[in-house]
């Protein structure tokens, strides 16, 4: 009896010790993170200096207007600032929704976006694939020279360029005429806006946009094609066979990238192209929130429309990386 | 090995297309060139398609007269050369503590980073922050609001990664403090992705007309983009003529051969740079897709 309280006892013991053992030890970790951060601090101490005016630059330049961003549910008012402005809910999104405009503008920026991935998206593709397949290293690299060089120009200059050779006595009217056809008034007709931009975008873009995949290919293993020579494939079944499954997992991220941002249509490139006439084919959420919030200081409400379109990217980017997964096992995260 | 006929013919069609492929990008840009060296009667007659026809350099005379193209050509340099600098330095200074896997906290400050590339506020509170910071209409606002890129963050720092860490640990050992190391054995290592990251950030400086558009109310603070927008996409280039002693048909002719002018210098910077440019472009693609 008296051996087994003594046991018990002993064992009690043996438990308080190791409670309190490890209540120190507790204590002891929690000491030892802070001693750490110390010691890390102390260590590298200059490399938290050399950080410290980013961090301020992306606290002030991109979590401020985060924090601003409220002023999409509230009645801005200068006087009384972001936080003093009183909120009214989903006033101004409900607004935007019963706006004459909504279903134009998305209409438009669908539209725009949708084209512009069905045609600037593959033809890069191709142009890899083909170039890939070029032997003469001086012709592919002629090549090249040649198809980046749009990529240095800037929108102001492309459009510009647009609009010289576009309009009703330019280049191509000129063409047209010469084998018998009536100009065309290509810039104010709103019913050839989404072809322009699209092609002067493809023109633009394919040869930088090729080179990722350039670089892709690159990286085949040349055993592969040789071993389905012998097997007597030709050039197209190896290209269609080897070199597209190898890219494969490049196009998916890419195109991930590329469908979850079909409703972020560029502002600068529709505002340029952008007149009285076209409005209709050619005004998208981006120009409106320029419009609306810089011109006519609708503050509040182009704020609203701002969030409702990001809003609308970021579920797309997520459901298209959810698809890729389902599909493909390839996605971003 | 022999060729198959279809390989042939696969061949072929090939370098066919791409002769095609590079004929239909590099024509419109030959045009503008030729267009701007010609009589522009030539053009507007549509007898000049190729080469020049009368050669001529009155439109860029008259591009060089012009004030507001000078200035404006003067402020976007200003723009590139201040804005490029400070975009490399914040570059340097987020890149390379974000490279040395001994910094405590890096994975949220890394995190910290990347998230505003998903989330931002936006054009309009990012607006009414420059308005309350009294930016409007500044030389600032035209460097500061863009001091530094992630992507470009994200580039440099997988260069620094790819030093080998036992250059900075021995320096470490000879007593060399963070400061000395970056500054005498990584940067002189970094030549390749410093010229990288000069010309992604001086083109885009050069190339951009949203901030302006945006921020900038003074004419004489235009950058040469929004001057060039004046010009080739409002036509405004009434007073660019009008002090000439030209008959009205006359004038019209000169409007178009100076906005084909206008085009080429505005260009002329990234022309003589694009062999360089290439050549890096290329190389910084490649850096950031090998961690993408």
């Amino acid at each position: 009896m008296t051996n087994l309280s003594k046991d018990v006892g002993y064992v009690e013991n043996i438990k308080k010790s190791r409670e309190k053992k490890s209540f120190e030890k507790h204590q002891k970790e929690k000491k030892n993170i802070l001693v750490s951060w110390k010691k890390a601090f102390r260590k590298n101490w200059e490399l938290y200096v050399l950080l410290t005016p980013v961090i301020l630059y992306f606290l002030i330049f991109h979590y401020f207007p985060l924090y601003g961003l409220q002023i999409a549910f509230k009645d801005f008012i200068a006087t009384k600032g972001i936080t003093g402005s009183p909120w009214v809910g989903f006033k101004h999104f409900e607004r935007f929704f019963d706006s004459y405009y909504f279903w134009r503008l998305i209409k438009n920026t669908l539209g725009i976006g949708i084209f512009t991935l069905a045609v600037s998206f593959p033809i890069p593709i191709i142009l890899a694939l083909m170039l890939n397949e070029i032997k003469s290293l001086r012709y592919k690299k002629f090549v090249q020279t040649v198809i980046y060089a749009p990529h240095f120009l800037s929108t102001v200059v492309v459009v510009g360029m647009l609009l010289l050779f576009l309009k009703t006595d330019g280049l191509v009217n000129q063409i047209i005429q010469l084998f018998g056809g009536s100009p065309i008034s290509f810039i104010t007709e709103p019913a050839w806006f989404k072809s322009l931009y699209v092609f002067s975008d493809v023109w633009q873009t394919m040869g930088w946009s090729s080179i990722i995949y350039i670089a892709a290919l690159a990286a085949v293993d040349p055993a592969q094609h040789e071993a389905a020579m012998i097997d007597g494939a030709s050039k197209f079944q190896r290209i269609i066979h080897i070199n597209i499954p190898a890219i494969m997992p490049t196009i998916v991220i890419l195109f991930i990238l590329n469908a979850g941002s079909v409703m972020a249509v560029g502002f600068e490139k529709v505002f340029l192209m952008q007149n009285d006439l076209n409005m209709s084919t050619s005004d998208v959420i981006s120009t409106f929130v320029y419009r609306s919030g810089i011109l006519e200081a609708q503050y509040s409400f182009s704020a609203a429309v701002g969030l409702f379109n990001s809003l609308i990217n970021f579920i797309m980017l997520i459901m298209v990386n959810q698809i890729a997964k389902k599909v493909n096992e390839t996605s971003l995260w | 090995m022999r060729e198959s006929k279809t390989d042939r013919a696969f061949n072929i069609f090939n370098y066919v297309f791409l002769a095609i492929v590079a004929l239909l990008v590099i024509y419109p840009l030959i045009f503008v060139l030729s267009a701007s060296l010609s009589n522009p009667e030539n053009v507007i007659s549509g007898d000049m398609w190729l080469w020049p026809k009368e050669f001529t350099l009155d439109a860029y005379e008259k591009v060089f007269q012009n004030k507001d193209i000078i200035n404006g050509f003067i402020n976007t340099l200003k723009y590139t050369i201040f804005g490029t600098i400070l975009n490399v330095v914040m570059t340097i200074l987020a890149a390379y503590p974000l490279s040395r896997k001994d910094l405590k906290g890096r994975g949220f400050i890394m995190a910290f980073i990347v998230f505003t590339i998903f989330f931002s506020g936006g054009l309009i509170p990012t607006y009414l922050l420059i308005r309350d910071l009294g930016m409007l209409n500044t030389f600032w606002v035209m460097i500061i609001p863009n001091a530094v890129a992630v992507w470009n963050i994200i580039i440099m720092r997988t260069f620094f990664q790819s030093i080998p860490h036992e250059l900075e640990e021995s320096a470490m050992i000879d007593g060399a403090g963070n400061f000395r190391i970056l500054w005498s054995i990584v940067l002189p290592l970094s030549f390749p992705v410093i010229a990288v990251m000069v010309l992604f950030y001086s083109v885009g400086h050069w190339n951009s007309y949203f901030q302006a558009l945006i921020y900038l109310q003074d004419q004489e603070k235009f950058p040469l983009q929004l001057i060039l927008r004046q010009i080739l996409i409002q036509g405004q280039t009434d007073d660019m003529i009008k002090a000439t002693s030209e008959s009205f048909l006359a004038q019209q002719l000169s409007v178009e051969g100076l906005k084909y002018a206008v085009l080429i210098v505005a260009n002329l910077p990234m022309l003589m740079l694009y062999p360089f440019l290439q050549r890096y472009f290329v190389k910084g693609v490649m850096i950031g897709s090998l961690k993408g």
